[in-house]
């Protein structure tokens, strides 16, 4: 073999350094993929916060002194709940006293429905956070120069009321407690369809079915079942939930009366369908996990194979199996398009009471909000992401807690 | 049976052949079958899946003002006139998602590649849970963000040209949620290499980086492609990026710069207002849901069948 | 002993190897002969193989692991702070325990390394000229495209010979090479070894004794401290010596089949 055909010494130095040069340039360039990841999810979380906090210039359509001598702010409830109806049309006061009756409100809800009905507040502009924080000065020169009768002011859209009070037409007045209420309903029902569902398949799948050409059809299937988009399984419910099934989603052979199909068990259903390949898997996981030695274990001392699933695979599988719920749970949080599609109200001042109340849920509103062309709802809708991420943080966190805690045991 | 207490662990005396035939237990039995049962529900899913789609798909062709040759050829949707082409509604699902897998590719390649063979496990675990937590926010967020902060920028860069609803947008950002998807899938099938190829490639005086890329890399080809055509399914069934930010109009283009509603938005737009069931718009809206699931239940099926060949080639 | 004297291909100076705190192999002290095929036996789990890893700094890879003392190639420590460990691995090159040609045709398994390597020539003839010089050729010359998975484990494992000697390396080291592979093909592959020793230094592990006795030139015998169950070598000479009349008596014991 001819010797001396690849570089020596001097040259064979320069070559190798001239091949970690290109490593070393390609490492940079993979790199940036990453830094252009995170790059996306800060540009994303300063966008959500650059909606929800921010200068909002406002008139009101009323003076406030002309309606009260003392200012409003110090008004009791029933000097309030007198001063709506003097201001309130006849039909409005009946109206809105049905919804729920005057005298049993609150004094912040008089005073927040006396603002919004009988002052009107106007919004006229609204300015994001990173705007206010920076160009304060030119945005107080505009606003003087532009409405000279109206208020600056410095607000959060995400307040403790935004929490609590229900849906209005009008942004500032606006909250999320309705669409938080039937998420928490969404995710009830879902867990409890899935969760039984998902870990009995999974058991069966792991510790029963012998390779058959029906098990390996059930395991492709549900591997495929966790790839369908989730806006068919949206026309899944609204064509079995919402309709087949409308006489037991509607609540109507439970004597309810005044629903349809498209209620909170309907999608809380549709969620759960959607959830379940998702639990089946990470059970599935799960139970891979547990090690054969504790089956044998069990079995030398002669256990069936029920015995041996329920007193130690299971409760050996069970932190895997929790953390995967709840990621499972997670998921169903934030899936918007199953819902719209299943028919969630979007205007909906009621809390839902039960599994055949209309609902509304925190991705719903999202999407209302940010379609709208109004700046305001706009803000509102960051502030609804805020708290709509800030549920998913906690189920997270509770996932991560509970596989550190739970875990160490093998 | 008196002396048990006094003779624990010696075995029991006397032994008949009946002793260890096969008993019944009836319990066993019903619990397997409940649990079979519960695991054959998962069937019961996707046939119903088909039947529903199907059946209401069919009203649909039955219809008189509709056609099938009309359906897949026509380019014009427009169910107030009795148009019913699905190209201008697949077309931007075609150009949304184009956009999205060619951002989402390259970038979750890069990432597995350095996340697999550069990362000091310090660098990752900090950049692993970026990623995960990019896959963990809601399809709607992201809509969010393509529409009033990625549209904006686009504005800027392209003034006039683009207007506010556009599918340049929503691919982008569908690329970035797609994004950590094809890296974890390529990430696993990076890892599933055997490290006896990687000590081959050392042996022979490659670096780290020729070891990965020209050894590692091709060996894991198969996998990455299951993880690309997850990404286009993924892509093509994405409902809430698209719904917000591409627009309400259907239109067959491939403009990136133009605003277009892909299958998915027009579902989520139509059945969203107030629709009479078995009209012929509800009806046709299955029909694209048929169509979108088959898609999709092909290119999960060619990915399954990618990655356990893949699989078994290592094992 | 003369270490300086270039007779030597590579020499070990009190070289031991941890995993964290762990000394798997303790000061060991070998001078290997240039063109001499060197046999390192021993039982299972005395650091075997760890130790003909150290030698092309395989072990980098083992996050925990550390290496005392040095090893010499023309009395440079391969072990030294200025030491690239590719370039080593280009000098000593390795042929595993079990096949592992990449998943390429034949022909690229051979011209990727040489390509790596920045051979500059032409590459037909270094791949055929490598692939005669593994007893390969006849066997392979009519299906160089095809994948080298279609080989047989003996025949893949000389294809992974010839990948090694087309880089020229000075060294070949061999971690069991043979063991995976059938009697025919592992007679094959010991004829091959002597056909590589006339151009090359080679080092192979090996627990088959009859084989260390056949091939080698050289042995060392490995064994394990009894306190702290690290491995060191106890005897070294020539695989005469070993087989037939050892000073050590576990070397005696272990040759005899008397060991355990």
């Amino acid at each position: 073999m001819a010797k001396y055909t690849y570089p020596q010494s001097q040259d064979l130095q320069n070559f190798v350094n001239a091949r970690y040069r290109t490593a070393w340039v390609w490492q940079l360039v993979f790199l940036s993929a990453l830094l252009i990841a995170i790059l996306s999810l800060s540009a994303l979380l300063l966008n959500v916060a650059d909606g929800a906090f921010g200068y909002v210039v406002y008139e009101f359509k009323k003076d406030p002194a002309t309606v009260s001598e003392t200012p409003l702010a110090e008004l009791t409830q029933p000097q309030l709940l007198a001063l709506l109806q003097e201001n309130l049309s006849k039909g409005a006061y009946t109206k809105l006293d049905k919804e729920s009756p005057m005298e049993k409100r609150s004094r912040d809800e008089l005073y927040n429905l006396l603002i919004e009905r009988v002052i009107q507040i106007k919004i006229e502009k609204t300015y994001n956070l990173f705007d206010s924080l920076l160009h304060a000065d030119v945005i107080r020169a505009e606003v003087a120069e532009k409405y000279p009768d109206a208020t600056l002011e410095f607000r959060s859209w995400l307040t403790p009321a935004f929490l609590t009070t229900p849906m209005s037409s009008k942004a500032e007045f606006a909250g999320v407690r309705t669409a938080l209420l039937g998420s928490l309903w969404l995710v009830a029902i879902a867990v409890a369809l899935a969760l039984p569902v998902g870990v009995g398949a999974a058991i069966y799948l792991q510790e029963y079915a012998r390779k058959s050409f029906i098990n390996n059809i059930i395991q492709t299937n549900i591997n495929n079942l966790a790839g369908v988009p989730s806006i068919v399984y949206g026309m899944l419910g609204l064509a079995i939930f919402v309709r087949a099934m409308e006489a037991f989603t509607s609540g109507a052979i439970f004597g309810v009366t005044d629903s349809n199909g498209r209620t909170v068990l309907s999608a809380g259903l549709t969620m759960g369908i959607l959830v379940l390949p998702l639990v089946i898997i990470n059970a599935q996981e799960a139970i891979k996990a547990v090690p054969d030695s504790i089956r044998q274990a069990a079995f030398g001392v002669g256990a069936t194979r029920w015995q041996t699933v329920w007193h130690h695979v299971l409760p050996s599988a069970m932190p895997g199996i929790l953390t995967g719920s709840i990621l499972a749970m997670s998921r169903a949080v934030g899936e918007t398009a199953p819902l719209i599609i299943v028919g969630a109200s979007t205007f909906i001042s009621i809390d839902p009471a039960s599994p055949f109340s209309k609902f509304t849920a925190l991705p719903i509103q999202v999407y209302q909000w940010t379609a709208r062309a109004q700046a305001e709802f706009h803000n509102i809708a960051a502030a609804a992401i805020l708290v709509l991420l800030a549920l998913l943080l906690t189920l997270n966190a509770t996932a991560i807690f509970l596989r550190n805690r739970l875990q160490k045991r093998f | 049976m008196q002396n048990t207490r006094e003779q624990p662990l010696s075995p029991p005396s006397g032994f008949r052949p009946g002793d260890l035939r096969r008993k019944m237990r009836l319990s066993e039995d019903i619990i397997e079958a409940t649990l079979f049962f519960v695991g054959f529900l998962t069937i019961f899913i996707t046939i119903s899946i088909v039947i529903v789609l199907g059946d209401q798909a069919l009203l649909f062709f039955a219809d008189p003002a509709v056609t099938v040759w009309e359906f897949i050829s026509s380019t014009h949707w427009q169910p107030a006139i009795g148009e019913f082409g699905i190209w201008a509604l697949v077309s931007s699902t075609l150009t949304t998602s184009a956009i999205a897998i060619l951002v989402a590719v390259p970038l979750g390649l890069s990432a597995a590649l350095y996340l697999s063979e550069y990362a000091s496990p310090k660098a990752r675990a900090i950049l692993k849970p970026v990623l995960e937590v990019l896959a963990g926010i809601p399809t709607v967020v992201y809509g969010y963000f393509a529409l009033l902060f990625v549209t904006p920028i686009l504005q800027t860069i392209f003034g006039e040209n683009i207007g506010v609803y556009n599918m340049l947008s929503a691919g982008l950002v569908m690329g970035i949620m797609i994004l950590p998807l094809i890296s974890s899938m390529s990430e696993d099938a990076l890892s599933a290499v055997p490290r006896s190829l990687r000590e081959a490639a050392y042996a022979m005086g490659a670096t780290p980086f020729e070891a990965s890329v020209q050894v590692v890399l091709p060996a894991a080809l198969s996998g990455i492609g299951a993880a690309v055509i997850v990404g286009i399914s993924r892509a093509v069934g994405e409902t809430m990026i698209v719904a917000v930010a591409s627009g309400a109009t259907s239109k067959f283009t491939f403009n990136p710069l133009e605003a277009a509603e892909t299958m998915t938005a027009h579902i989520a737009r139509i059945s969203g207002g107030d629709l009479s069931y078995n009209s012929v718009d509800y009806n046709s809206l299955f029909a694209i849901a048929l169509m979108l699931f088959l898609v999709t239940l092909v290119l999960n099926l060619i990915s399954q069948w990618v990655v356990s060949k893949f699989r078994e080639q290592y094992e | 002993m003369q270490p300086e004297t270039p007779q030597y291909a590579i020499e070990t100076r009190d070289l031991s190897i941890f995993y964290g705190a762990f000394e798997a192999v303790k000061g060991v002290n070998l001078n290997i002969e240039k063109g001499k095929i060197t046999a390192i036996i021993g039982p299972s789990g005395c650091g075997k193989s760890t130790l003909l890893r150290a030698f092309n700094r395989m072990n980098d890879f083992v996050p925990t692991s550390r290496v005392k003392g040095e090893i010499l190639l023309h009395g440079v420590n391969l072990y030294g702070k200025e030491i690239d460990p590719v370039e080593v691995r280009r000098r000593l090159g390795m042929v595993f325990q079990k096949p592992n040609p990449f998943p390429k045709s034949i022909y690229e398994n051979i011209a990727w390394g040489a390509r790596i390597n920045g051979f500059r020539g032409n590459m037909d003839e270094l791949v055929e000229e490598s692939l005669r010089g593994a007893a390969l050729w006849d066997e392979v010359k009519d299906k160089l495209k095809q994948s080298a998975y279609a080989l047989s484990g003996g025949q893949q494992q000389r294809l992974c010979i010839a990948r090694t000697i087309a880089i020229q390396p000075e060294i070949i080291l061999m971690d069991e090479p043979a063991s995976a592979l059938d009697p025919i093909s592992t007679l094959r592959i010991e004829e091959l070894m002597q056909e590589l020793k006339k151009n090359y230094t080679i080092l192979i592990v090996t627990h088959n004794m009859q084989q260390a006795a056949r091939v080698s030139d050289y042995t060392a015998m490995m064994m394990l401290y009894e306190d702290t169950r690290s491995g060191t070598v106890i005897e070294f000479d020539k695989t005469d010596v070993i087989f037939t009349r050892p000073t050590d008596k576990r070397t005696e014991d272990y040759v005899t089949g008397r060991f355990g």
